[in-house]
């Protein structure tokens, strides 16, 4: 049953996530790429693991104020997409209900 | 008493009359229910009745007179009009209060609610109050004059003549001391104000439930304790699961159109980038028919010490404004310095310290065992400078008790007190026998963030001052030196011979003590030696150039008491990792040398010496007379020699990343400008100066300027600020050396602008609130004269993104070098297959 036409179905979500994952940071100017889980551990990672470390527990609790805030004002919304812009680049943070995705650009490059 | 309208007459009735008419007090008729409707004909019974007993009888005719059938008789309880009842006598007046009493009846339940009408005027209806006040005051005078009051009366005043005209005393009189000396309102508490709200509007919210709550728990004593943490971090197989899962497939897809949005709106256009700012950087250059040439500001010659000598070196004063030290050396060449030693040691050689303020005399001379070709403020003390001579000494001066001088001819008019110029002798020289054999031509002061020990190894430096130098000459060596008294490594026999022998010298030149430890038997500390890489023999260096490894900046010390200072044992200090022991030196030859500076141990005899030097290129076709890096860029390094310069970056070693063409004339100095970092001046043989913007074009010099008619000898920009921080000034197609010169003026001026030409240019304001900050240019000539330059607008002023755009030249520089290489490497390889190829065809060729 596992074959069909003599080929193994075979699903390569992952694969599909580096495709993407590659596709962003072969944008100009991103410096880095992060995956955390809802509890601020981090999964997949282009940095190196200090920095990974710093960012996944800092952003995790930024994201979370940042959400309860919105929920605050209007219970029925929530939050999609948080960029903060500093001096020397931005960080752009996309939570979900189970993980997030941070990215960090430079966008003077 | 008196008083009440015509309409009504006010009558007591007596009980009797009362009862008889059925209008009691307080029973027929009350308060509330005063009116009472009497029959005229009962009336007129009653008074016929009782005649003269009748209450009725004084207005008999009145009540006969009365038109209508029925009267009303009012119950006055509140004796308005002075008697218990009053009967209206007019018809109108008891249509009116038999009105007033249906109103008053209707009104009542309403009242409550009525709205409020604004009331319009109505008219005046008199209620017999003019009577009333006209009676009041005709029977206050009848008062005084002590008869009735029928008509008007008469005053008749005097006064004693001989008062007029006296002159008026006024007295103070307390108002406390006689009975009513004056009438007061007490203030009483107006019941106004203490109502009670009955009703009020507030608006109530709800909020979550909180609660603070704390206790008090018993410390009896306290305990340190700490928390190490950390970070939680999954294993791999938990991140290949999760990176597997279809949740984070979905996710990062629904997420990922976001971010490429986000990114891209990044790249379009910078949404917080000042605009305004920016403009006003163009906006200064627009209009303004600045002169780009540098200006000449001021220039310095002797006549008596600098005649027949040139300039080897400047340096600015670090610290005081407008002081600027030049080192003078005789114009020989070696067989007449031979020829005229006997003279030349009566002369002795001199660095001048100029001032701004007296362009005629020196402020001070220091003196020098020997020309000194190259001398250097001492960075966390800049009253210690050292100077390296011609025969191959290093030498110390000390200027702390000059400084008060040399400060306050800045401000003052410049009027010496004395007239002759100080001189300051040299305070400590090195050992001939141990110090160079060669002129020293470059010398440096280490940072005084590290020190160097006996083996090159930098240490961290505990005094925090500047206490090493490097110098370097052509006799091949590269030294350092300590200023500090050497660890005393004496035997017991030294220190006897040295307690009989300790007696006080005689000072007779005044020279300070700072560093009397060191006269005469300074001694370098490492000896660094530049073998050559592929033959034997050494690179004779003329100008070295070491990595700026500054760290934390100490600033501020208080120069210590070097005589105190010891050189520390290499054990009792902390290497330190980060310090890069690697510099070029430019050499006689043309060559610039890479080498490492730390001392190695020859593990047979115990002997240190250095190693070879990792990377030597030959560049340039004559002497190497600058390596200097660039204030803004680490490791970017200018050489200059021959008919060249050169810009090299440290870490590249297939060649220098940018290299200028031969120009017509010997380049005989060169320095990066200190605003801009595209900038460099050099310095020629014809005493022109050529003005490189790298930005604007690398084939050729922006700018060429003549300053003098001799060859260049040295060149040091420099960045005054003026003792003023603030001038109001109008910039407009001026030079700014009108500027410049009211800045060094020290006082404030409004400009009013100066008109070149009238109609056609447009005359361009520009009022701005300037920090006066000059950018001069010190340069020395091969005849003695120091000329001082001011750099224009133009050539200071960096563009926006200036170095943004030249670390970017840079790269692309040595993206370049490096992609030559490769192919250079790649055609050397195919020309070596070609050959190859040709030579198996020949030999196929010939076997067949």
């Amino acid at each position: 049953i596992a074959t069909f036409l003599g080929r193994k179905l075979q699903p390569r979500p992952q694969n599909e996530v580096e495709e993407t994952l590659k596709r962003i940071q072969g944008q100009k100017g991103v410096q880095g790429i992060i995956i955390v889980n809802a509890e601020g551990i981090p999964i997949k990672t282009t940095l190196d693991n200090s920095s990974t470390v710093q960012y996944a527990g800092l952003i995790h609790q930024l994201v979370m104020k940042a959400r309860s805030t919105v929920r605050d004002i209007d219970p029925q919304n929530d939050l999609t997409f948080l960029r903060v812009r500093s001096k020397k680049n931005e960080i752009m943070i996309a939570p979900d209900k189970d993980y997030f995705l941070i990215v960090i650009q430079n966008p003077s490059d | 008493i008196g008083g009440h309208p015509n309409d009504i007459l006010p009558l007591t009735l007596t009980s009797a009359t009362q009862e008889l008419f059925g209008c009691r007090c307080d029973e027929d008729v009350t308060g509330d229910n005063p009116y009472k409707i009497l029959r005229k004909e009962d009336i007129v019974q009653d008074m016929r009745m009782r005649a003269a007993v009748s209450d009725f009888s004084p207005m008999k005719q009145l009540v006969l007179d009365y038109p209508e059938d029925e009267l009303l008789l009012v119950y006055d309880r509140d004796f308005i009009y002075g008697s218990s009842f009053y009967l209206v006598l007019t018809a109108d007046a008891k249509e009116r209060h038999l009105k007033v009493i249906e109103v008053a009846l209707e009104r009542e339940p309403s009242e409550v609610f009525a709205t409020q009408k604004t009331s319009e005027p109505q008219p005046w209806i008199s209620l017999g109050s003019e009577q009333e006040i006209e009676e009041e005051s005709l029977n206050c005078l009848s008062f005084i004059l002590l008869s009735p009051p029928p008509s008007q009366l008469k005053y008749r005043i005097s006064r004693v003549r001989r008062e007029f005209g006296a002159p008026i005393f006024f007295s103070d009189r307390n108002a406390m001391e006689t009975k009513d000396g004056f009438i007061e309102c007490t203030p009483y508490q107006d019941k106004n104000f203490s109502l009670k709200q009955m009703e009020r509007h507030t608006g109530v919210q709800t909020i979550p439930n909180l609660k603070s709550s704390s206790t008090q728990t018993q410390w009896t004593y306290p305990r340190s304790m700490c928390t190490q943490y950390e970070p939680r971090e999954f294993s791999e197989e938990k991140k290949e699961n999760c990176l597997q899962s279809e949740k984070l497939k979905n996710f990062v897809n629904s997420v990922a159109s976001r971010f490429e949005m986000a990114i891209q709106q990044n790249e379009i256009m910078d949404v917080f980038f000042d605009d305004w700012k920016a403009l006003s950087e163009e906006d200064s250059g627009y209009g303004r028919k600045a002169d780009p040439h540098l200006k000449e500001y001021q220039s310095f010659t002797d006549l008596h010490f600098s005649k027949e000598k040139t300039i080897s070196n400047i340096n600015w004063h670090p610290t005081i404004n407008g002081v600027i030290a030049v080192a003078v050396t005789e114009r020989l060449s070696f067989e007449d310095r031979i020829n005229g030693s006997t003279k030349l040691l009566l002369n002795p050689s001199l660095i001048l310290f100029w001032s701004f303020s007296d362009p005629i005399n020196p402020q001070l001379l220091l003196e020098c065992p020997d020309d000194v070709f190259s001398f250097e403020f001492c960075p966390s003390d800049p009253n210690i400078i050292v100077g390296g001579c011609m025969n191959g000494q290093v030498v110390l001066w000390d200027i702390s008790t000059h400084v008060e001088q040399l400060q306050g001819t800045r401000t003052s008019g410049g009027k010496n007190i004395a007239n002759e110029t100080p001189v300051v002798r040299y305070c400590a020289v090195s050992g001939i026998e141990n110090g160079h054999k060669a002129p020293i031509t470059d010398i440096q002061w280490l940072p005084g963030t590290f020190e160097v020990s006996r083996m090159g190894v930098p240490m961290e430096n505990k005094n925090g001052i500047c206490v090493q130098i490097v110098t370097c000459a052509p006799d091949c060596c590269v030294m350092f030196w300590d200023i500090r008294a050497p660890r005393v490594l004496q035997t017991m026999a030294d220190q006897r011979k040295q307690k009989v022998e300790e007696k006080p010298l005689e000072n007779p030149h005044g020279v300070p003590n700072t560093f009397k430890h060191l006269d005469l038997t300074w001694k370098p500390l490492i000896r660094v030696s530049l073998p050559k890489i592929d033959t034997s023999g050494e690179y004779s260096p003329l100008k070295i150039s070491l990595r700026d490894n500054t760290c934390d900046n100490h600033t501020g010390k208080v120069a210590p008491e070097y005589a105190l200072l010891r050189v520390p044992s290499a054990k009792q200090l902390k290497p330190l990792e980060d310090i890069c022991t690697r510099l070029y030196a430019g050499t006689e030859d043309g060559e610039l040398v890479y080498t490492d500076w730390k001392l190695e141990k020859d593990n047979d005899s115990g002997r240190l010496f250095s190693a070879k030097p990792s990377h030597r290129f030959i560049i340039h076709d004559g002497q190497v007379n600058t390596v200097r890096r660039s204030p803004f860029f680490k490791d970017i390094i200018l050489t200059v020699g021959g008919w060249t310069f050169a810009i090299w970056k440290e870490g590249v070693t297939n060649g220098p990343i940018i290299q200028s063409s031969c120009s017509q004339k010997k380049c005989t100095v060169g320095y990066w400008s200190q605003s801009r970092p595209a900038v460099l001046f050099i310095g020629k043989e014809d005493g022109n100066i050529d003005v490189w913007d790298l930005l604007e074009k690398t084939h050729e010099p922006s700018q060429t300027q003549n300053i003098t008619a001799t060859q260049i000898t040295c060149i040091k920009p420099w960045i005054v600020s003026c003792a003023l921080p603030l001038i109001l000034t109008a910039q407009t197609d001026l030079e700014p050396g009108y500027v410049a010169n009211a800045a060094a003026a020290g006082s404030l001026y409004l400009f009013i602008v100066r008109f070149r030409k009238f109609c056609i240019n447009l005359i361009h304001f520009l009022f701005v609130v300037q920090t006066a900050k000059q950018h001069l240019l010190a340069v020395s000539d091969h005849l003695g004269t120091l000329h001082i330059l001011e750099i224009p607008w133009t050539l200071r002023s960096p563009s926006s993104n200036e170095k943004l755009s030249m670390s970017k030249y840079f790269e692309k520089e040595v993206d370049r070098l490096v992609y030559f290489e490769k192919r250079r490497e790649m055609r050397a390889k195919e020309k070596k297959d070609y050959e190859a190829e040709e030579l198996r065809k020949k030999t196929v060729r010939y076997s067949i």
